[in-house]
């Protein structure tokens, strides 16, 4: 187990190298220096200059021979892709464009409103959906079961957005069921999030539980099933013990995965719901143009992601005897 | 098996007497005696031809021309209703329909003209094309999908690329969205090509035409792809309405077509109208994606199951 957990490590090294190259090609290379946007119109020269310092689009790109020749080879790595390396590696990616604080220091504060938002919408669409598709998966073939997959694909259709904005108008606004926006910090969150929450669960739902279903149909049809029912197991006992047990492998590698990304929140029910998380603070970045902050957010998902795949891995070993890790 | 509602065809067909048929004629049959399949192609095919009359400059080309007052409410003159510069909402939804339809098209075809080689060759050559090719989709794939075409869009917004030569490229507006969906969004496709590429480099076929003399790409294009071409088929019919729906969050999110109606510029303008009661423009957005999402989603479904029902897990 630790030989292999080690192992999985390594080979996330040339994943993440890959993802620092490709947040530099995007943000270095292809987006580049803004210094003189950045400054305004009427900036004088030093300004521009002073900036360009700052967030180090005055270095050469890939290596620095100009330095190299005055300082030696330690020189030649003083170049912005070597910076952007270092960030990357020590999660130290700088000052922000927009409010000039640490990059790091707002996405820690923002993670904790992302899941309190992320993990509610989380767990109860996971068992929502995988209760509902057990059910369906028993009267599967009947009127029941075609009504509940024509109403999946119906709510798989309906764009996201308007989801949340007719959500956010009817329940919030129209019966004023909810608050419509805001929120606050500790336990008085829970009035705000409940229908954030709400939308979230609905939205996603469709795809959920026909996701689920299909795995689920194709243990029912399992040799073992028609055993245990000629054991004369009861219906619910065969569902619950025996057919969920077999199910957990596939949905592990959904439910797994999708852990690390809860901490990137939500981009756009924040947004709707002025929620204080990382989905917020993205989608203001954008809005602002403020470089460095994507930049970062998309080395961390890719990170948190790496970390959900190992994660994966050491749960199916736990949950299957059969698998085992070399 | 399982899904008995999206597939109504278990009738006859059974292994015995299909023998003499191909794949694709097949898949027909199944296709047309499934109902619902075939209302959704129709609604699909109309959604073309709109797309089509527009992009033509036949239909709703005048839909810049204002047609009365702000916020008029639907009537026998303007069915959907007018928006706050009093511009007809149903000439909007019919032009968007034409850069929805443009976008995932767009985005479709990069998609497929990365995805589709890059797996052929990752799974027929092996060894280190395939390491090289892997790695590269791994990275891909390892950043949030949404965090990584908005951070395409993001810095390919407003790019002149080649600046200064013949070849000058501005990616102004809709450029850079159904790039940025295109370049993020193969990653799927070759992963099933790469795998399905490796079963079949086994077979005898491709050991067959190596004894002819075949080269290596005269097999991969004239003998293995054509045998799996059919998940480049499911997959981007499956696929093109995430992009409808991608186009829309860009949109919404200031990354996407301005100066131009689309669905996902409608639904935001509709953001600041709801709350004074004003929800055709909403409405109008809503439904369109909801129908061609429907249909996508029911026919290519459909297909998939027509096609190679035991993708039903893969795709």
């Amino acid at each position: 187990m630790k030989t292999y957990i080690i192992r999985r490590l390594l080979y996330m090294i040339p994943i993440v190298f890959g993802v620092m190259l490709i947040t530099f090609i995007l943000f270095n290379v292809v987006g580049g220096d803004r210094s003189v946007e950045l400054a305004g119109k009427t900036a004088s020269a030093e300004t521009i200059a002073e900036i360009r310092h700052e967030y180090g689009w005055d270095k050469p790109m890939y290596f620095n021979t100009v330095a190299a020749g005055e300082r030696g080879f330690k020189g030649l790595f003083d170049s912005q892709l070597f910076h952007h390396l270092r960030k990357c590696l020590t999660l130290d990616f700088g000052k922000s464009i927009r409010d000039r604080r640490f990059i790091i220091d707002i996405i820690k504060e923002g993670a904790g409103a992302s899941l309190s938002l992320t993990v509610p919408i989380f767990l109860i669409s996971v068992l929502a959906a995988l209760a509902i598709s057990l059910l369906v998966a028993h009267w599967r073939g009947t009127k029941f079961d075609r009504i509940l997959v024509v109403l999946c694909v119906v709510g798989m259709s309906m764009p996201y957005l308007s989801y949340i904005m007719l959500g956010q108008y009817f329940l919030g606004y129209k019966l004023n069921l909810f608050p419509v926006f805001g929120y606050e910090p500790g336990l008085a969150a829970v009035q705000y999030l409940a229908l954030p929450v709400l939308i979230g669960v609905i939205s996603g739902l469709g795809s959920e539980v026909r996701m689920y279903r299909t795995i689920i149909l194709d243990e029912i049809g399992a040799d073992y099933v028609r055993t245990a029912r000629a054991k004369g197991l009861a219906t619910p006992n065969i569902l619950f013990k025996h057919v969920l047990k077999n199910a957990m492998i596939p949905v592990i590698t959904r439910v797994v995965l999708a852990i690390p990304f809860l901490f990137l929140g939500s981009l756009l029910l924040e947004r709707f719901f002025g929620i204080p998380g990382l989905g917020y603070l993205t989608i203001e970045a954008i809005s602002s143009r403020d470089d460095p902050v994507i930049s970062a957010m998309t080395f961390i998902g890719a990170l948190l992601y790496l970390f959900g795949l190992i994660a994966t891995d050491i749960c199916y070993a736990l949950v299957d005897p059969r698998v085992k890790l070399k | 098996m399982s899904d008995h509602f999206l597939i109504t065809d278990v009738n006859d067909s059974s292994s015995a007497n299909t023998a003499g048929r191909s794949l694709w004629a097949d898949a027909r049959r199944k296709l047309y005696t499934n109902r619902l399949a075939m209302i959704s192609l129709v609604i699909i095919v109309i959604y073309v031809l709109v797309a089509i009359l527009v992009g033509t400059g036949l239909l709703a080309s005048n839909w810049d021309e204002s047609v009365g007052s702000a916020y008029e409410k639907p009537s026998w003159q303007n069915p959907l209703g007018t928006d706050i510069f009093g511009l007809s909402v149903w000439r909007k939804v019919l032009y968007g329909t034409k850069v929805s339809l443009t976008v995932a098209m767009l985005a479709s075809l990069i998609s497929i003209a990365i995805g589709l080689p890059l797996g052929a060759i990752a799974g027929f050559f092996g060894k280190w094309l395939d390491e090289i090719i892997v790695w590269l989709y791994s990275t891909l794939q390892s950043v949030p999908y949404i965090l990584l075409i908005m951070a395409f869009a993001f810095v390919l917004r407003d790019k002149v690329l080649f600046k200064g030569t013949s070849y000058e490229v501005s990616l102004a507006g809709m450029t850079a969205v159904y790039l940025a969906i295109g370049l993020t969004s193969w990653v799927g496709l070759c992963r099933l090509i790469r795998g399905e590429v490796m079963k079949h480099k086994e077979r005898e076929y491709v050991t067959a035409a190596r004894s002819f003399g075949c080269g290596n790409f005269y097999i991969i294009f004239r003998h293995v792809l054509p045998n799996v071409f059919h998940l480049v088929i499911i997959d981007f019919s499956l696929r093109f309405v995430s992009f409808i729906h991608a186009e829309v969050i860009l949109s919404y999110l200031g990354l996407g077509a301005k100066n131009q109606p689309s669905w996902g510029v409608m639904i935001d303008d509709a953001r600041l109208e709801l709350a004074r009661g004003v929800w055709w423009q909403m409405a109008a957005a809503t439904v369109a994606i909801f129908f061609i999402s429907l249909a996508l989603n029911i026919f290519g479904d459909a297909l998939r199951d027509a096609i190679d029902p035991r993708l039903r897990k893969a795709v």
